[in-house]
């Protein structure tokens, strides 16, 4: 007999009982969080024995605010958030069990830090026409890997990457493509960082030469790996957006906030764009509300791809405007050095680096002119372009 | 906490709005009635304001209303715009009837009023430009040009030097004009010959309008956004059947990224109408400044929706026989009506301490 999901109750006098167990006052951060992940607590909804109870995912609040009462460390989301978001469910839903349980706990404690090896400089918003070869050795079994990502957060202290690489260059493109595990100390893999406008280097190129990964390291099929793809990629899109904000807890409140202390700097032409910005603002944060309230009804719609393009926008214009509005000020910049900085800043430091680190905005995970396109046809029914893409070999691809 | 979403109850109110509107006032009828002199559909506003009782949502109970809230009222707007139906839903059943609301310790008359105006067996209209934003202040007196639906009106409520007064139609001069929008005729309006009952003094009566344009204002929001989502929906219909250079329009991407567009600032709209007619439901303090920011965004995406649908049409946009132009005209004289986007932002400036500059010495 499968033994029923816990309940809220039930979950919260497991949290009662791990924090009395491991007191966070006497206990490390790391010894908790494994306790933690031990007792089931890390994400209710996965399955026993892999942090989970196989609870109802919403029940997963109810515990974080019983240990954040309590003064719990947590596992700094943020910066895993690669490995929470994309890797783990991708490993759950197509690693083996051993690999399951090799992965998954040190991902979640973050003692290990993961990072996607996607998007190569031939293929980005094209994702599918990469380019990156994984040859298998017939002696060993083991795949060999030669090629080059880009843009890739987190690489310089990653330990895993999530990797997709060409197994079958005579198949169309999204045919031939499977999906491992990299580990990211093996000799060939080379991490350099990659400067942005900003001067920072927030991204990395990585460049893959002669990576050996074990076929135990494959997730799905070989020849299936667009498809598992979807996975991980479906689960960017929702954990982008969602959170609460209150008004003016974007962007819009660092130029409103400028406003109200600098009067010398105000100007009327610039007073009717920022009340314009404003009132985009506040529209735009209703609309995550209302994304929230669905999300919580049960009802989800396709809402999350407003709020991705209309920040990507927002936060271009109002952070234009502030350096404008900073007059002479806005012809200074902080500090152009390179710094390799382990979380992605975008309402910090100044309204220039604000300004320049927001135009990424409209073309990190997906362009603006690709979402639109699925918008158009995913949401609104509109037929596709034709494409002579799809039922040809990736080798003989104009590139 | 705002509540975003429809209810249930919600959902049934628009289907059996949509249904009679679908029924008894679609686009053939409408281009049939404007050619008339009068767009007002025969029998449309007693089956809508009376047998499905839309007129008394916002009055309560007690007073022969249905107790509803502005969020019911909101929902049949959207209905409303979508068809852009020639009803004085808003200027009556909204506005008059807010103001009317808004009369602290209210005489018979007024309650006498409101069951006449929920019950559907009077339509009143307030004699103010349908421009006035909610903080205008109307003029008292004299001749008042552009007031929506004065032609079908009962009963006007005429601001004046001393207060508030319920007048007659019949007394008044009341001279049609030609308006923009086809679907919500406006005419000039002179009651200064009839004497009229006093309903609230001055103090008083400045208050209840300014309320009964807020609220106005708040739901015509929700007008813009069932317009601007009509016209989308048309425009995605119409590209998906017509070819040309041997291929649905729809499917080339410089007009499906702008029907995507379109759809991203009709998602807006929607939350931004949905909090506007909240706040109004709840009396949030917080409405003037939600009234503001659904307003300023609302006319514009409605505006734009429009334009849209038009231009995505082709020529077919550009006859009179396709009714895109009913919602051209409709949304371009909604972006005046209750106050411009200006105007509301003037407003927001005011109420999220964002100051205009000040003049230097």
């Amino acid at each position: 007999m499968i033994p029923a999901a816990p309940d809220a109750t039930e979950l919260i006098a497991r949290a009662r009982k791990l924090l009395a167990e491991h007191s966070p006052a006497t206990t490390s951060r790391i010894d908790f969080l494994r306790a933690r992940f031990d007792a089931g607590l890390a994400w209710v909804h996965y399955p026993v024995g892999l942090g989970g109870l196989g609870a109802p995912r919403a029940l997963q609040a109810v515990v974080d605010a019983e240990l954040t009462a309590a003064g719990a460390p947590d596992n700094d989301p943020r910066r895993i958030g690669i490995g929470l978001g994309m890797a783990a469910p991708t490993v759950l839903a197509y690693g083996s069990e051993d690999v399951k349980a090799r992965f998954l706990r040190p991902l979640w404690t973050g003692e290990e830090v993961w990072c996607q090896l996607f998007s190569e400089p031939g293929a980005g918003s094209d994702l599918a026409a990469l380019g990156t070869r994984a040859v298998r050795d017939e002696q060993s079994g083991d795949w060999i890997v030669d090629g080059q990502k880009v843009w890739t957060s987190s690489a310089h202290t990653a330990r895993w990457a999530i990797l997709i690489a060409r197994t079958d260059p005579d198949l169309p493109k999204h045919r031939g493509i499977t999906y491992f595990v990299c580990d990211m100390t093996d000799p060939g893999v080379e991490v350099r960082p990659l400067r942005q406008i900003t001067g920072e280097a927030e991204f990395n190129e990585v460049f893959l030469t002669g990576v050996r990964i074990p076929d135990a390291h494959r997730l799905g099929e070989v020849g299936d790996g667009w498809r598992v793809a979807q996975t991980t990629l479906m689960n960017e899109r929702v954990s982008i957006g969602g959170g609460r904000l209150p008004r003016e807890g974007g962007m819009i409140g660092k130029a409103a906030a400028t406003w109200r202390e600098r009067p010398e700097l105000r100007t009327h032409d610039l007073h009717q764009r920022l009340l314009d910005l404003w009132v985009d603002a506040e529209v735009a944060r209703l609309t995550g509300e209302r994304l929230r309230q669905q999300l919580v009804a049960g009802q989800p719609g396709p809402e999350g791809s407003a709020m991705k393009l209309g920040f990507a926008r927002l936060n271009q214009l109002i952070s234009g405007l502030e350096v404008e509005l900073l007059g002479e000020e806005g012809l200074l910049y902080s500090d152009w050095t390179m710094v390799r900085p382990e979380l992605v800043d975008f309402t910090g430091r100044d309204a220039g680096y604000r300004y320049l680190r927001a135009k990424g905005n409209s073309i990190e995970g997906g362009t603006t002119e690709v979402l639109l396109n699925i918008v158009a046809e995913r949401v609104l029914g509109l037929p596709a372009e034709p494409r002579n893409d799809k039922d040809v070999p990736w080798k003989e691809l104009a590139r | 906490m705002t509540d975003l979403l429809y209810s249930d109850t919600e959902d049934d109110l628009r289907a059996a709005v949509r249904a009679l509107l679908t029924d008894r006032a679609g686009p053939d009828v409408l281009l049939g009635r404007i050619e008339t002199g009068s767009p007002y559909v025969p029998g449309l506003w007693r089956a809508l304001a009376a047998d499905m009782g839309a007129a008394g949502l916002l009055v309560p109970e007690k007073l022969g209303g249905q107790g509803a809230s502005h969020r019911e009222a909101a929902v049949v707007l959207e209905e409303l715009g979508r068809a852009v139906t020639p009803v004085p839903y808003l200027t009556s059943s909204v506005v008059a009837t807010e103001t009317l609301l808004a009369i602290e310790d209210p005489r018979e008359r007024v309650t006498g009023l409101l069951a006449d105006l929920a019950a559907g067996r009077t339509v009143a209209v307030l004699a103010v430009p349908l421009s006035a934003a909610p903080d205008a202040r109307p003029a008292t007196g004299g001749r008042v040009t552009g007031v929506a639906d004065a032609a079908v009106a009962d009963v006007l409520l005429v601001p004046r030097a001393d207060g508030l007064y319920a007048v007659p139609a019949a007394e008044a001069v009341i001279e049609p004009q030609t308006p923009l929008d086809l679907t919500r005729p406006l005419a000039a309006v002179d009651a200064d010959a009839a004497s009229g009952v006093r309903l609230a003094d001055r103090a008083a009566a400045d208050t209840a309008i300014r309320r009964g344009l807020l609220a106005g204002a708040g739901l015509l929001a929700s007008e813009q956004l069932g317009l601007a989502a009509w016209c989308l929906e048309e425009t995605v219909r119409h590209t998906k059947e017509r070819f040309q250079f041997n291929r649905p329009v729809g499917s080339f991407q410089a007009l499906k990224h702008r029907m995507a567009q379109l759809w991203l600032e009709i998602v807006n709209a929607r939350a931004a109408a949905r909090a506007a007619a909240d706040a109004l439901a709840t009396g949030s303090p917080d409405a003037p400044l939600t009234v503001a920011v659904a307003q300023a965004y609302c006319s514009k995406v409605a505006v734009h929706a429009a334009e849209e649908c038009v231009q995505l049409h082709g020529g077919i946009g550009m006859t009179w026989e396709h009714p895109a132009h009913l919602a051209l005209k409709r949304a371009k004289s909604d972006q005046i009506a209750l106050g411009s986007a200006g105007s509301h932002r003037a407003v927001i400036a005011e109420l999220a301490e964002l100051p205009a500059p000040v003049p230097s010495p």
